[in-house]
Order: structure tokens, then C-alpha cells, then sequence
């Protein structure tokens, strides 16, 4: 009972209710579209993803994750897609492990050097160019660079001489574009959000500033770093242009004998492809499996957005900055 | 805290404990960081080049005709692939007026429809939803941006187009244009639908990011004059939301403009330029728009007049895409001066 009398009266922590019967109509008309909307773009995505998990389930077949993809014109003999599955990896691996340290270098320099002024400016304006670019002109961009003659080793040679410019490393480094500005754009938004007293503890124990960014700064970016991984990696499994014109195939198709090394110069496809080429609007036409394989990419995404979700909720270690809400998450995720 | 405003002295302006050596390499980590850096400048610059230098020979032999009307793309193309030019003509001729139609009206149409839709979502996610209810639409939202552009094609082209033909184009509308192109149920209108569906979560974001970031005692004092809630909402929240819209539209635009698969599986894949005149029927005409046609015409790149007619319509996205950039990303800087986060 006590308790209770301390508690401050109810009725000024509510705001006063609003009638919404002394409104014109035209403003009431605008009240409703508004609920109309956001209750609709909910049930809008509530039907994509119902849609997809019973065409998915419907037509699940474990085994077609475990064989290879053939050309055939019998819907029943064209396989699996284990080739698209391992293909989307290799591709994710290789744009990763080149956009990632690269991302967050340029992130670090914006931030925390940015000297000269100008140069700084200049980057930043590249990285938004960059970001905006169509990925299918990145594609025929890394289509006119691998089929330069002297990038010969990434892809193969017909025999004239001629280099074919198609392999996982070039899609994989075309990839690390695409997902660059993304990397960048999270890794800079944590850096800026971090108090200088963080870095000015450092500076007066007479760090340098590279012993501060190793020691100091990265250590507490560490979520914010994760968060650009993640969204490079979901924007980057998701792409079809880059991968029709720079993997184009079906199965993986390794080149000369080395076992890693030709895998990686060989054509391919990954999961986006597979389901445009077995889609209506692609050569082999099977509805089904490209509803599958539709679905597997959909929990890919899905498990990445929880993964990026559950990292930038997370309560920081040591509570150095400040908990973030639902709608920093999706700031971070759609803008850059 | 406005942390650009705090100073302290520069570290490295002085040798750091440690002596002149780890000054030393402090600059060097300066040196390899500002040199990653760069390297997205030297990127920009190798892609402008390369994508004008393929293109170029396309663009010189066309001139400015080259946007201009004049005969069917797809028999254009065509000839270039199997090397017979069209009579009385280069075999470079090729006039892209029907694409860059294409474009211009999925592109117009959705970011149109988008911005009218994500600028209601948006009030409603920041003024009107209740805590729980916005708790489901905002990862709603979010999530439709994260579908890949190849699950909306397949469920476009295998759900909503033969929808679209069954039931909402009579085979009166499609007489009425049989000799000049087949209607079927990838069209214009299919495409336009899922594009705005695509555009739609940028656009709520970062309109629902500047309407929250507007000052609270602003709406209070409108309020507290008797204004109503919509009122307040219309005539002080957006409107100095205003930037932000204009800013979240061009990216949205940009976006528009180079989506490429979604628009190649279900806007009919016919180098079409529908025609207004038409009536409701233009709403059911294929089109095709640039991005797409690059796609579709994957496999012929290896043809050298294909090649740089591909990397023509490649520059023209490309250059109208980096602007679109630049613009929007002139009227953020603006905005994050005002303090509005974009």
C-alpha cells in the first residue's frame, strides 16, 4: 500500500486522450490511410513469406540440396542445386574476406585521420557513388577489367589467346564492391557514435594514434564492425546481374587441374542464378525447384537479419555505448 | 556532445612515449589507411573510364540519335548479333528511345506510388502506431528490403503476372493492340506494382528517421494552439521533414533505376515503347527497361558491336546513377548540419 501512494498520479503520465471526432474529414480520411498503410505493408510482407514457405515446403525434397544441377529438358532429371549452394558461399567467402579489412580501413581513416580535408571528401562522396551504383554496371565493369589479358590467372584462355574474364574470383571481387559501401557506412556510423574519452584515456597515457585505433577503437567497435559483415554478406547472396555476367553457368566447372585454385577460376552459378535460369524467364523451365531454391535463399536472408538484429540489440560489453533501438538497427541496414 | 567541437591536441603532433620510432609508424598506418581509401577514388575513376571507352564506339557512330526513337531495339540488337546490319543502316544503329521510355516509366511510376505510400507508413510508424503494433510493422518493413530482387521477380512472374493476364486484361484489350504487340500478363503495371514494393522500405526509413528527429516542442507548440494531431503532422513535421524526402526520393530513384532482374522477369522482355495514347491498355504493355536489357543480353557480350552497345547503355545508368548519388548526397550533408541524421 505504501508503495502504491508513492507512485505519482496515473492521470498525468497519460497523455489526454484525443478525440478524433472534432477532426475534418479529410484529416480523418488521412488518419486512416495512414493506419491502412503501415497495417498493410505488415500483412504485405506476412504474405511474401507465408507464400514462399508453403510453394517451398511443397515441393521440398532434401536430396536436391545434396546433387548437382544438369541441363536436361525433363524437369525431373535436371538435380539439385548443391553446385548454386557451394557456389553462393565460395562467392560470399571471397567478396568478404576482400570487402571486410578494406571497409574497415576506409572506415577507420574517414573517421578517425580524415587528413588531408579534401581527400576525406572526395572518398566519402566515392563510397556514396559507389553504394549507388547499379550492381549490373559493376558487373560489365569487372567483365571489361578480368578480361584484360594480364588478369589471365584469375579466369581462363580460350585457345587464341583470348581471356573469358568468368570465374569466382571475378564475381567474388566484383562482389566486394557491391558490398564495400555497406561495410563502410556501419563501421563508420559505430566509430562515430563512440565518446572521445575513449580515445582521449588512450592519448593521455601517451598511446599513438595507431596503438589507440588497435587497441582502443576497434575492440569497441567490434559489434558495429559485425553488423557491416553481415549486411554485406545478405546484400551479396542476393545478387543475380553480377553473377549472370561474371560466373554465368550452371554446374561449377573447375579449370585445369590445381583442386582449389581451378574450382575458383571455373564458372559457376549460386543460388540467385539458379533460380533465374529455372525460373519462366531463364533457359530450363522448372517452376518447382526454383521455388525451393527461392525458399533456402529467403532463410538465408532471414537468419541473417536475425543475426544482424541480434547483434546491434545486444547489451555492449561494458556498457561503453549506448543500447540501441529497433530503429538504429534499420537505419543502419537500408540507407548506405 | 558535439564531439567536432571538443579539441584536444593531436597526438601525433608530438613524439609519443616510445620515442621517435612509434611516431614513425604511426604514420605509416596513417599512410596505408588514407592509401585504402584512395583506392575507392582510383575505382570510380577506372569504372567511369571503362564503361565510356566500350561505349564509346556505340555512342560516335549513333551521335545524339543514339536517345532518340527510331524502329525496334530487339530487331537492332538482333542484327548486331548475327552481323547482318539492317538495310541502309551501320550495324551500330541502334536508338534507344524505348528503353531509356522503359526507364523513365517504371521508374517514375514506382518512386511516385512509393513516396505517397512510405510517407503515410512512415507517419504512422512515428506518430500514430501504437508500441506494440510497431513493434511487428517496423521489422516488417526492414525485412522486405532484404528479399533479394531474383524472389521478387519468381514470385512476379509466377504468382501476380498470371493473375494480371487471367483477370484483368479481356481479350478485347488484347485485339485492340494484337498488331502491334502481344499482351500477356508481364507488363508495365506487373513491373511498376513491384519495383514501388522495392523502393518502399529506404523510403520509410529515412523519412521515419527525420520526422522522429524533428523537435518535439515544434509539433507541442502547434498542438498546444489548438492545431489537430494530422494537421500538426502535416504542416510541422513534414514539412521540415521536407529535405530528408527529397534526399530518401533520389535514392529511391537511384535504386529504380538500376534494378535490373526483377524488371527483365516480368516486364515482358520486349524492347516495347508503351504508348499513352492507348489508353488503360499502355498500363498493360511490356517494356523494357535499360538495366534489364543489359541482363538479357548477357550471353551475346562476347559479340564486339553487342559488347559496346551494352556498355553504352551501361554508361548512361552509370552516369545518371552517379549524379543522382552526388545530388542526394549534397542534400544529406545539408540536412546533417540541421542535426537531422540521414
Amino acid at each position: 500500500m505504501a508503495t502504491a501512494e508513492l507512485a505519482p498520479p496515473t492521470s498525468v503520465e497519460r497523455r489526454p486522450k484525443e478525440g478524433r471526432d472534432g477532426w475534418p474529414l479529410a484529416d480523418r480520411i488521412a488518419y486512416w490511410a495512414c493506419w491502412a498503410t503501415g497495417v498493410g505493408l505488415a500483412l504485405l510482407t506476412l504474405a511474401i513469406v507465408v507464400f514462399m514457405l508453403i510453394k517451398g515446403l511443397s515441393y521440398l525434397h532434401p536430396s536436391l540440396l545434396f546433387e548437382s544441377p544438369s541441363a536436361e529438358v525433363k524437369q525431373s532429371s535436371t538435380g539439385g542445386f548443391l553446385d548454386p549452394i557451394e557456389g553462393t558461399l565460395i562467392v560470399t567467402g571471397i567478396g568478404i574476406a576482400i570487402a571486410g579489412p578494406l571497409g574497415i580501413a576506409i572506415a577507420v581513416w574517414l573517421v578517425e585521420y580524415k587528413r588531408p580535408a579534401w581527400l576525406a571528401r572526395a572518398v566519402e562522396l566515392a563510397v556514396e557513388i559507389v553504394g549507388g551504383a547499379p550492381s549490373i554496371v559493376l558487373a560489365i565493369f569487372g567483365l571489361g577489367i578480368f578480361a584484360q589479358g594480364f588478369l589471365g590467372f584469375l579466369s581462363q584462355r580460350a585457345s587464341n589467346g583470348s581471356v573469358y574474364g568468368r570465374s569466382f574470383f571475378a564475381a567474388g571481387i566484383v562482389m566486394a564492391v557491391l558490398a564495400l559501401p555497406l561495410i563502410v557506412g556501419a563501421t563508420r556510423e559505430s566509430l562515430q557514435a563512440l565518446p572521445a574519452r575513449l580515445r582521449e584515456g588512450s592519448y593521455a597515457l601517451g598511446k599513438t594514434r595507431a596503438t589507440t585505433i588497435w587497441h582502443v577503437v576497434l575492440p569497441s567497435i567490434r559489434p558495429g564492425m559485425s553488423t557491416g559483415v553481415v549486411l554485406g554478406i545478405g546484400r551479396i547472396i542476393g545478387d543475380t546481374a553480377i553473377i549472370k555476367i561474371l560466373l554465368g553457368g550452371l554446374t561449377n566447372e573447375p579449370v585445369g587441374g590445381v583442386p582449389v585454385l581451378g574450382l575458383l577460376r571455373g564458372t559457376g552459378s549460386t543460388l540467385t542464378t539458379y533460380i533465374y535460369e529455372f525460373s519462366p524467364a531463364g533457359e530450363g523451365n522448372s517452376p518447382q525447384k526454383a521455388y525451393f531454391a527461392a525458399f533456402v535463399l529467403l532463410l538465408m536472408v532471414l537468419a541473417l537479419n536475425g543475426i544482424v538484429t541480434w547483434i546491434t540489440l545486444r547489451q555492449q560489453p561494458g556498457g561503453e555505448l549506448p543500447r540501441k533501438r529497433w530503429t538504429d538497427v534499420w537505419r543502419l541496414q537500408w540507407i548506405r | 556532445v558535439d564531439r567536432d567541437s571538443l579539441t584536444y591536441e593531436d597526438p601525433t603532433a608530438r613524439p609519443a612515449r616510445g620515442g621517435r620510432r612509434a611516431a614513425l609508424r604511426d604514420r605509416r598506418v596513417e599512410i596505408l589507411l588514407g592509401a585504402a581509401a584512395a583506392l575507392v577514388l582510383v575505382l570510380i575513376v577506372a569504372m567511369l573510364v571503362t564503361v565510356l571507352i566500350r561505349g564509346w564506339p556505340s555512342f560516335s557512330h549513333n551521335g545524339l540519335a543514339w536517345f532518340a526513337p527510331g524502329g525496334d531495339v530487339d530487331e537492332q540488337i538482333k542484327a548486331m548479333q548475327t552481323l547482318q546490319p539492317l538495310p541502309g543502316h551501320s550495324i551500330y544503329y541502334f536508338r534507344a528511345w524505348p528503353l531509356l521510355w522503359g526507364t523513365i516509366l517504371t521508374t517514375g511510376f514506382a518512386v511516385l506510388f512509393a513516396v505517397i505510400i512510405s510517407v503515410l507508413a512512415a507517419v504512422f510508424l512515428t506518430e500514430f502506431a501504437p508500441a506494440r503494433v510497431k513493434r511487428v510493422v517496423d521489422p516488417s518493413v526492414r525485412l522486405l528490403a532484404g528479399v533479394p530482387s531474383v524472389i521478387y521477380g519468381l514470385i512476379g512472374i509466377l504468382a501476380i503476372a498470371p493473375f494480371v493476364n487471367k483477370n484483368l486484361i479481356s481479350q478485347g484489350r488484347k485485339n485492340s493492340v494484337s498488331h502491334v504487340v502481344q499482351l500477356n500478363g508481364a507488363n508495365l503495371a506487373t513491373g511498376t506494382l513491384i519495383l514501388t514494393v522495392m523502393i518502399l522500405p529506404i523510403l520509410v526509413a529515412i523519412t521515419a528517421d527525420a520526422l522522429e528527429s524533428v523537435p518535439r516542442s515544434w509539433q507541442e507548440g502547434s498542438l498546444a494552439l489548438g492545431v489537430n494531431r494530422w494537421r500538426t503532422i502535416w504542416r510541422v513535421s513534414l514539412r521540415t521533414a521536407r529535405p530528408a524526402i527529397v534526399a530518401a526520393t533520389i535514392l529511391a530513384t537511384a535504386r529504380a533505376l538500376g534494378e535490373a532482374v526483377m524488371l527483365a522477369m516480368v516486364t515482358g522482355g520486349r524492347a516495347f515503347a508503351a504508348n499513352p495514347l492507348d489508353g488503360l491498355t499502355f498500363f498493360f504493355e511490356p517494356v523494357r527497361p535499360l538495366a534489364a536489357t543489359i541482363l538479357q543480353n548477357a550471353e551475346g557480350l562476347s559479340n564486339q558491336v553487342v559488347m559496346h552497345t551494352m556498355y553504352a547503355i551501361g554508361a548512361v545508368l552509370l552516369v545518371s546513377a552517379g549524379m543522382l548519388s552526388l545530388i542526394g548526397w549534397t542534400v544529406r550533408r545539408r540536412l546533417g548540419q540541421y542535426g537531422i541524421r540521414t
